[in-house]
């Protein structure tokens, strides 16, 4: 996948603007290992560090997809090795139940996809990057949704 | 014994050892029902006294229940009422043994938005004085309003809910009226979800658009939320975070749903009070049915059936049995 240049304006060279919730534990760390080990890596992904993936509020991947994301990726520690033991658990039931709530908004459910990387596969993660910015480069920036127009009183009377 | 005298003597049988007893009484003019609050025997007299009986009592009187704990209520339920009352007794946010239920066979109610649009080309229904005289007899429902009569069909004015509906008695009740109605062969095949679902991703999307554009933000849909339990804490109004903001954006309309649907998940008993409540007739309860259709298919949970089950998103199983992961 060629580096994007955010000053291209060509729509099949745009930036992406994904959010990404990674855990500080493990999947910030494999970012960070990815990094060290400078594999290449898009660059289209903004990361906010998250102590848990079970701290990530299932409002919080709305909130950026309603507000101009065209996508979201929440990566957490593999099931079992949870620094604080069962926080991604519960974040697997929630996260995949917004998945599955997705396409009854009309948001297409590939705009947002949950992985487990630990903080040692910089190869996971730069794979996981990868193959979710190529998709959203697919899926195309995503819907906005449109104020109603002003109400216009005059108008609606007839004057 | 018709339904009606059944469920008043039940009711003045219960009187004396709660502090009062939640129904239906007559609202502001033959079509409405309101809440009616029973304290003395005397009030039972207008107990369901409207023309409509119980096809008119629409309301959930569970809302009231957490407002009012430290106190005995006795409760009249319908079958999606008492789902309520067990997901609020399953939560802790009402102690069973101060509830006294009583539970009777519903019929199903009317959806008064139904029949509003079907009445709007002629007036508008709202008006007090709009709708004169109201008569239910069999299957049709016939009412006078401004000078004429009009005539509907039962099913054609009937909730949508009711149809599908697979516990129309009270699933659990301290005493019930009647006889249990069978609803063995009812299923919900969540066929308003699967038509919005034949639309594309686009189309639904702009559905949205256009439906929230309407919303006017009264939060009617929260105020009528049986399970809507934060009151002065809702996430809705907090400035920090800032969830929403005070611009008249259909984007925040569209949130503030999002936020009531996912706090209501593994929670909502599809009671439609949200729906209901809703003075622009916004299908908002579509949203929670989305949600709920996706718990249910995962851990085979539905809300409000048993008081000692866990809600599902309020635990795990280190092997989930129906999620299947994406392989990166």
């Amino acid at each position: 996948m060629p580096l994007l240049n955010k000053h291209d304006r060509r729509p099949e060279h745009r930036e992406a603007r994904i959010v990404g919730f990674l855990c500080n534990w493990c999947s910030y760390g494999g970012a960070d290992t990815a990094g060290v080990g400078r594999y290449s890596q898009p660059s289209d992904l903004r990361i906010i560090r998250v102590p848990c993936s079970g701290r990530v509020n299932p409002l919080f991947i709305l909130k950026a997809l309603l507000n101009g994301a065209d996508g979201v990726l929440v990566s957490g520690c593999h099931p079992r090795d949870c620094h604080y033991a069962e926080g991604n658990f519960y974040a697997r039931r929630r996260l995949e139940a917004v998945k599955r709530f997705l396409p009854t908004l009309g948001i297409d459910p590939r705009r947002f996809e949950y992985s487990w990387v630990s903080a040692a596969e910089g190869g996971r993660w730069q794979k996981v990057v990868t193959e979710f910015t190529a998709q959203i480069h697919s899926l195309g920036p995503s819907p906005l949704m449109a104020d109603a127009p002003e109400f216009d009183f005059l108008k609606e009377c007839g004057i | 014994m018709a339904l009606r005298e059944q469920l008043k003597k039940m009711i003045l049988e219960v009187l004396p050892g709660v502090d009062c007893v939640i129904g239906w009484g007559a609202g502001y003019d033959a079509l409405h029902a309101a809440p009616l609050f029973m304290r003395a025997p005397e009030d039972v007299e207008r107990f369901l006294s409207g023309p409509l009986g119980a096809f008119g009592a629409v309301q959930n009187p569970a809302l009231f229940l957490p407002e009012l704990a430290g106190k005995k209520i006795g409760l009249v339920v319908k079958g999606c009422d008492s789902r309520s009352v067990v997901q609020l007794a399953a939560e802790n946010l009402i102690k069973r043994e101060e509830v006294v239920i009583i539970g009777f066979p519903c019929e199903g109610v009317i959806d008064l938005h139904k029949l509003r649009n079907k009445l709007a080309a002629h007036f508008v229904v709202n008006e007090p004085g709009g709708v004169t005289a109201v008569n239910l007899a069999g299957d049709h429902l016939a009412l006078t309003a401004g000078g004429q009569e009009y005539t509907f069909k039962r099913d054609e004015i009937m909730a949508d809910k009711c149809p599908r509906c697979r516990e129309p008695n009270a699933v659990i009740s301290d005493c019930f009226a009647g006889i249990e109605r069978r609803a063995d062969n009812i299923a919900d095949d969540y066929e308003d979800i699967a038509a919005l679902e034949r639309m594309s991703l686009e189309d639904r999307f702009r559905f949205w658009e256009q439906e929230m554009s309407r919303c006017v933000r009264c939060y009617a849909c929260r105020n009528a939320c049986p399970l809507c339990v934060c009151r002065d804490h809702c996430a809705g109004a907090s400035r920090d975070p800032h969830w929403l903001t005070q611009a008249d954006s259909t984007r925040d309309k569209f949130m503030f749903q999002l936020i009531h649907t996912l706090h209501l998940a593994g929670r909502c008993t599809g009671c439609g009070e949200c729906q209901r409540a809703c003075p622009l007739g916004i299908p908002v309860l579509l949203l929670k049915r989305s949600l709920g259709r996706a718990v249910e298919e995962m851990f085979d949970y539905r809300a409000g059936l048993d008081t000692e089950a866990k809600p599902p998103l309020l635990t795990f199983r280190v092997e989930e049995r129906k999620i299947k992961e994406r392989e990166w």
